[in-house]
Parts: structure tokens; C-alpha cells; sequence
């Protein structure tokens, strides 16, 4: 396949027509692009071109949980997803908590090619809230991690989240916090209300992300520090960022796309598919979440993918594990939940799922604008597609995703990561293929 | 009937038939000879994730006395942590050719998965599952109240307009929750009394008033209270200050007892914290129901086994 690609006849974010060429890396050139000699012509005509997508929140489970994902899987859905760099979650075994696991972790999101793999590092040592782990130990690595994260746990000890959030200070870090009060969710199965008191699930209390919430953008006004809120899920936390944002604090939030889409109403039936944490809202949540998102309060979408095996699944309730995968389906829920209900322009998709996660979480070479001299990340995605939701669409490993069945619009096309197609036609690019090319570009000295 | 999962989807004519069919279980469990040849060459499982001697011999006892074969599953502990999963249980058990699964298990739901997942197709019956539901005991506490109210005339009729005042560990109860939805059906009227921290966080939705003042709820004189067990674990988890507090304020001591109506029934599913939640001479009296509540149990037990096992196979309920 040839290094360079003429992609022809896209539609902008902004809405203009243009050809956009790939070569070296690199955009070399958009507006009318005439032939270009030995350049790959993709054809994009009537798909809407985005900025490589950026996930601040992936789980890839590799090392220690390879039945369920690996970095390679993990990085074949974000690219069917149309990502282009993800930040991989620290709760892997080892726990991503000293150096030389952010790197592992780094060299091999680079070995398999098919997108930035960039570390996020353990809060606390084993994720367990008692001690710090080496953060600047895992800044200065050859992985460069500014994102740190106990991500399924709260770093519940007001003293280490405020020493967390001033000691990253130092290399312009930020703690991503997964805000749940521990003791107010002790063995918390759903969202509580009405719904939990009938089915006799434990309940998760708003209260209890809320509360946490306030306390940390407390935290982070106090010491100076930047903050940001993972998977926020309920419209009382929403007016607590709201307030917190307005008063000049430094706290950003993300939201799934599950969370802008599926309510509680799904538990019903008892299908472990649905289980989540934070679990799935009422009605009223979703909404102020899509407005949140699109006034700005909320900054992006991150898809928490979470692939777990099909046992872990397959049990009653109380024993299955939770989470769901969404790497593949966050776009089209996106599209679905925010531009076709009109909430949002393509615009603004690019800058939530694209420019904004890249700046919190420091990375370079992604979420930049479509234009000559930006790094060759990029997305095609056909807006007027609509299918029903099926395994086919799922390129990681693992099978639990809340969308089987379930008819959503869209669908990506043809993904670029570093001028390199790891998606074409809609079909994952193979491993080999991606790997070599990827090799030949780090030889190059061209690492993005 | 295909499974019996919940009192929440019965019908009123349903839960009726149900009800008047086991008055025919129990007329049987008069004669001398105490069995029916009905079920025989079915095999009833009585899968027990969770410890309740009482439940699992009496659906064994109205297994026997309609002629099933009954096996005794006790994996007790969840599932998870003996190694292996419900989904392996319940192939077992349909690889043994089990027509009817009476499950119990500490998972809210664990039926309803089983009923649904396609693992086994035999009959379920919940016999208890989490905080969620226990629908034969509330079949039996309603046939209870309806004997003690209309005796041999029984048949055919429901509980339009019976008051019943249910005291206790609303939040956790599957008892409570089985017989809001089934005594809504029969046209009962339900209060629920329990301290703030026992009542979910929001029961707007349910068919009952919520009352925290015990001595308000009984100034009437209601038909039926149903004294609920609390539960050793609650007196740990800050629900209430301890158990003399408790008993003081939500138990029905002899003082509260002895101003009830000579008519007013006493209900209690049992095993009784006597001195806490019910005080010994209110559950030794003539009005207390709970030896006929056991009783009762072995009938209605039947007539769900009888409906479920017997015959045609009808939809899912």
C-alpha cells in the first residue's frame, strides 16, 4: 500500500468540502487537492472528516487480564471506533503504578501501530488509597504520563487527594477522579431510586459521585491544581461543575457516551449488559448530561471500554462484573444522542472527542486541527448510514456491549493514525500490515 | 402457569385460582392419607443458594405430597464463590431432567435469570431471591388472612378492604415487597411501618402508605399485622441504635398487643425474634396466625407446583 493518501471530496467539521492529502505523517495539503502522483485516492464523498479521535478513558486490560483485551485488540476497536490515540486506564495487574509498567504498556501500544497508546498512572500504589505511587517517577519515563488515575476507586482520603492534586502540579499533571463515596455504595448493584427499592438491588446514591465532587473541586481550588471528573452520570453533579467552572476552578468532567444514551429502566429485565459503574440513570440525568455536554460544563466524551469476558456476564446480577465496551459504538451514540437530536455540530463532536481530550491529558500530535501541517490523524465517518448494532461491529475482544440489537446511525469508515489506514472500507487494516508500517514510520524517526 | 417468579404479575383472577386450588391441597392435607398421585415421574429441584431450612422443607413436603421425586440442592454460599456459576448449576440440573427448579438465592433476580436465560426449561419458582421478592409467601399469607376471614367460604373470594399494617425491615424484606403487589391485587389496604432507614429511599410507587409511627398505625384496629424479623446484621449497619430501641419503638410488645381488636390477626413468616419484634404472648395467642402460616405454606406450595408441573405448559409469566 502506498504511504501517501489522497482522502476526496470530505466534509469538514465546519461544514465546507474539501480533499485532504496525507503524505509523511503529516496533512500536506486540503482545499482542492490535485492529483497527487502515487497517492492512494480514498474516496469521501458525503462522510464527515474528524480529527483522529482521543480517548481519556479506555481499559485495555493488558498486562494481567488478556482474556478480555490486550493492547492490540484494545487499539483494533479504537480503530473500527475511529480513535487514533487512547489513555489507558491504570488497573491492569501489575497495576500501571511505577515506571517501568507505563512503559511496557507505551512500547506495546507502539509495537501494534494502530493508535497512541498513552498510560494514565495509579494514583495510589496497588490502587489502593493508602500511599502515593512514584508519580514523577512515571512522568519522567520514556511514556511521559501526566494523567494519573485509581480509576475504579475513588481516592476517597481527602489528605492524599489534595497531596495527588498538588504534587502533579509539578509536571503539569492532573488526577482523573472516579468519584464515588465508598461507604455510601457499599455493594451499590444500580442507581438508587424508585426502580432499585422495586427489583431489591443495593442502591448507588447520586449523592454519593456528587458528594465527592464537591469535595475535590474544593480540594483543587484550594490548592491551585487541575482536576477532572471521570464519567460523570447524574445532573446533581452537573450543577456541581456548573458552579465550580463559573467560580474560575480548574476541573474539567467527561461523560460516556452509555450515559448519554441507555437509562436505568434497562436493569429491569436483570441483564448483567446493563451493569455499570456508575450505573445507568434515570431519564432526567441523560438530559442534563446532553445539555451539559453541549453548553460546555461537561468537556468530552471518553468511552470507559470496558471489556470483561462473556462468564463474567453471564450470572446473575450481584455477581457480574461491570462495565461495557465502546470503543466501536461511541461515535454513532454520539451522533445519535447529540447531533441528530440537534444538540450538536460536527464541530463540536471533533472538539469533544477529539481536541479537548488530547489537551487534558497533554498529548501531542492528536486533536489538531484539520489543516496543513497537522500530525495525519484522522476519521471518516458516513453520517447517513443506520444499522442495527452487531458483533461485527466489535473488533476487541470482548462481546459486551449495551448496543447489540439496537438500531444506531452512522458508521466510521477509514481511520488514519500517523498517515497510516488502520481502518478501510469499514474494515479493520491487518495486524502486519498496521505493525510494519508503524515501524517503518518510529525508524523514520517520525513518532507521533 | 410457566414460572411463578413474582406476585407482581398476577392477576387478581390468577392469584384467585391459585389460592382456591390450594384450598383443595389443604382439604387433601386433612385425610388420613395425605398424598396425590399428580405429579408423579416429576422431578422437583429445590436449589438452595442460601440457608432457610424452613422454605426448603416446605416445598419438599408439597413436592412429596403430590408425588414428585425431590432433589435437594444446597449450594450454599454464593455461587461465585464455590467456583461454579448459576449458568453451570442450572445445566446440570437440566441434564438430570429436572422439571421444576424452587430457587433460592441471595442475588435479587437470580430466578428471573434463570427462568429467562435459556440455561434450563423447567419450571422456576422463586422461593425467595435477595432483598426482591417471595411470591409464596405472600400467596400464603394471603390465603391465611383469607381462612381466618371467611373459613369453609373461602373459595372464589379476595381482601377487598382488609386493612393490613405490615411492621419492619421494609428495605430489605422480599416478604414485604411479595405481598404490597399481591395484596394490591386482592384489593387490600397496606400500610407499611418501619423505622426511615428501613424504608427504601423512594416508595412513591407503591400501592401503600407509609407510616414511621407504630401506635398511629394500629389506633385503628386494622385487620392484620404483620410483624416483619429483623435481621441480626441490620443492628450493625446504623440502621436503628440497638435492639431495645427498637423493640420500644417498631416492636408489638404486650402493651401495643393488648390494645388491638380480639379480631385483628397477627402474622409473622418467621423464624421470630420473640422480645424484639413481637413480644411472646402477641405471637402465642389465639389472634396469632403463624403455626397456620406454616400450614398454609405446604398448600399453597402444592397448588404452585400443581399449576406449574401439571398439564399443559402454558407462557412465561
Amino acid at each position: 500500500m502506498s504511504e501517501s493518501f489522497l482522502v476526496r471530496g470530505a466534509t469538514l467539521p465546519t461544514g465546507e468540502r474539501a480533499d485532504i492529502l496525507l503524505d509523511g505523517g503529516r496533512i500536506a495539503e486540503v482545499g482542492t487537492v490535485a492529483d497527487a502522483a502515487g497517492a492512494t485516492v480514498v474516496d469521501a464523498d458525503g462522510l464527515v472528516a474528524l480529527p483522529g479521535l482521543v480517548d481519556l478513558h479506555t481499559h485495555l486490560r493488558e498486562p494481567g487480564y488478556e482474556q478480555s483485551e490486550t493492547v492490540l485488540t484494545g487499539t483494533q476497536a479504537a480503530a473500527a471506533g475511529g480513535f487514533t490515540a487512547v489513555f489507558a486506564m491504570a488497573n491492569t495487574f501489575p497495576v500501571a503504578d511505577t515506571a517501568g509498567v507505563v512503559e511496557q504498556e507505551l512500547s506495546l501500544g507502539e509495537a501494534a501501530g494502530y493508535a497512541t497508546v498513552q498510560p494514565i498512572g495509579a494514583v495510589t500504589v496497588g490502587l489502593k488509597g493508602e500511599r502515593l505511587a512514584e508519580l514523577g517517577a512515571m512522568a519522567a519515563s520514556r511514556a511521559r504520563v501526566r494523567v494519573f488515575s485509581d480509576d475504579g476507586f475513588c481516592v476517597f482520603d481527602p489528605l492524599l487527594m489534595r497531596r495527588a492534586l498538588e504534587y502533579v502540579k509539578a509536571f503539569d499533571g492532573v488526577i482523573a477522579q472516579h468519584a464515588q463515596e465508598p461507604r455510601l455504595t457499599q455493594g451499590a448493584q444500580m442507581n438508587e431510586g424508585a426502580l432499585s427499592g422495586e427489583l431489591g438491588l443495593a442502591g448507588w446514591p447520586a449523592v454519593a459521585e456528587e458528594s465527592i465532587i464537591a469535595r475535590d473541586v474544593l480540594l483543587a481550588e484550594h490548592v491551585g491544581s487541575r482536576l477532572h471528573v471521570c464519567h460523570v452520570s447524574t445532573a446533581g453533579s452537573v450543577e456541581v461543575i456548573r458552579w465550580a467552572k463559573a467560580r474560575g476552578i480548574d476541573v474539567t468532567a467527561e461523560v460516556t457516551p452509555h450515559h448519554l444514551l441507555l437509562t436505568e429502566d434497562l436493569v429491569a429485565g436483570y441483564d448483567p449488559r446493563y451493569k455499570v459503574n456508575p450505573p445507568l440513570r434515570r431519564q432526567e440525568d441523560v438530559e442534563a448530561l446532553r445539555a451539559a455536554l453541549a453548553d460546555g460544563t461537561i468537556d468530552i466524551v471518553a468511552t470507559d471500554h470496558a471489556p470483561h469476558p462473556v462468564e463474567a456476564k453471564e450470572s446473575e446480577w450481584d455477581a457480574a462484573a461491570n462495565g461495557m465496551v465502546g470503543l466501536e459504538s461511541a461515535l454513532s451514540v454520539v451522533q445519535q444522542a447529540m447531533v441528530d437530536s440537534g444538540l450538536m455540530g460536527w464541530a463540536d463532536v471533533a472538539r469533544v472527542l477529539s481536541e479537548t481530550p488530547a489537551r487534558i491529558g497533554r498529548l501531542a500530535g492528536h486533536g489538531e486541527p484539520i489543516a496543513v501541517g497537522s500530525a495525519a490523524e484522522l476519521t471518516l465517518v458516513d453520517p447517513a448510514a443506520s444499522s442495527e448494532f452487531g458483533t461485527d461491529r466489535l473488533a476487541g475482544r470482548s462481546v459486551n456491549s449495551p448496543y447489540l440489537g439496537r438500531r444506531l446511525p452512522g458508521r466510521v469508515v477509514a481511520t488514519f493514525h500517523r498517515g497510516v489506514p488502520t481502518l478501510l472500507d469499514g474494515a479493520v487494516r491487518p495486524a502486519d500490515e498496521v505493525a510494519e508500517a508503524s515501524a517503518r514510520l518510529t525508524d523514520g524517526g517520525a513518532r507521533g | 402457569m410457566r414460572h411463578l417468579l413474582s406476585t407482581r404479575d398476577l392477576s387478581r383472577d390468577e392469584a384467585i385460582a391459585l389460592l382456591d386450588v390450594a384450598e383443595d391441597m389443604a382439604a387433601v392435607q386433612e385425610r388420613e392419607v395425605k398424598k396425590l398421585p399428580t405429579l408423579r415421574g416429576r422431578t422437583v429441584v429445590n436449589l438452595f443458594f442460601e440457608d432457610s431450612t424452613r422454605t426448603r422443607i416446605s416445598f419438599e413436603a408439597a413436592a412429596k405430597r403430590l408425588s414428585a421425586d425431590v432433589i435437594n440442592f444446597s449450594a450454599k454460599g454464593s455461587s461465585v464463590s464455590k467456583g461454579e456459576s448459576l449458568k453451570d448449576t442450572a445445566q446440570t440440573l437440566q441434564a438430570m431432567g429436572a422439571d421444576g427448579v424452587v430457587i433460592r438465592h441471595p442475588s435479587s433476580g437470580a430466578p428471573f435469570t434463570l427462568a429467562t436465560s435459556g440455561w434450563i426449561d423447567a419450571g422456576v419458582v422463586n422461593a425467595g431471591d435477595g432483598t426482591h421478592e417471595h411470591p409464596t409467601q405472600a400467596l400464603l399469607d394471603a390465603f391465611t388472612m383469607r381462612r381466618r376471614l371467611h373459613g369453609d367460604a373461602s373459595r372464589g373470594r379476595d381482601l377487598d378492604g382488609v386493612r393490613v399494617v405490615v411492621v419492619g425491615d421494609i428495605l430489605h424484606s422480599r416478604v414485604a415487597r411479595s405481598n404490597v403487589w399481591l395484596l394490591e391485587t386482592l384489593g387490600a389496604d397496606v400500610t407499611l411501618v418501619a423505622p426511615p432507614t428501613l424504608v427504601p429511599v423512594d416508595v412513591s410507587g407503591w400501592p401503600a402508605t407509609i407510616e414511621y409511627d407504630l401506635d398511629r398505625a394500629l389506633a385503628d384496629g386494622p385487620d392484620v399485622v404483620m410483624m416483619l424479623r429483623i435481621q441480626a446484621e441490620r443492628m450493625h449497619g446504623a440502621f436503628f441504635p440497638n435492639s431495645r430501641e427498637y423493640a420500644r419503638t417498631w416492636g408489638l410488645d404486650d402493651h401495643r398487643f393488648a390494645q388491638l381488636p380480639e379480631t385483628t390477626m397477627v402474622m409473622h413468616p418467621g423464624p421470630m425474634n420473640r422480645g424484639l419484634e413481637i413480644a411472646a404472648r402477641a405471637a402465642d395467642s389465639t389472634q396469632s396466625t403463624v403455626r397456620e402460616q406454616v400450614a398454609n405454606g405446604v398448600s399453597v406450595r402444592m397448588a404452585a407446583l400443581y399449576l406449574l408441573l401439571s398439564g399443559e405448559r402454558g407462557e412465561a409469566r
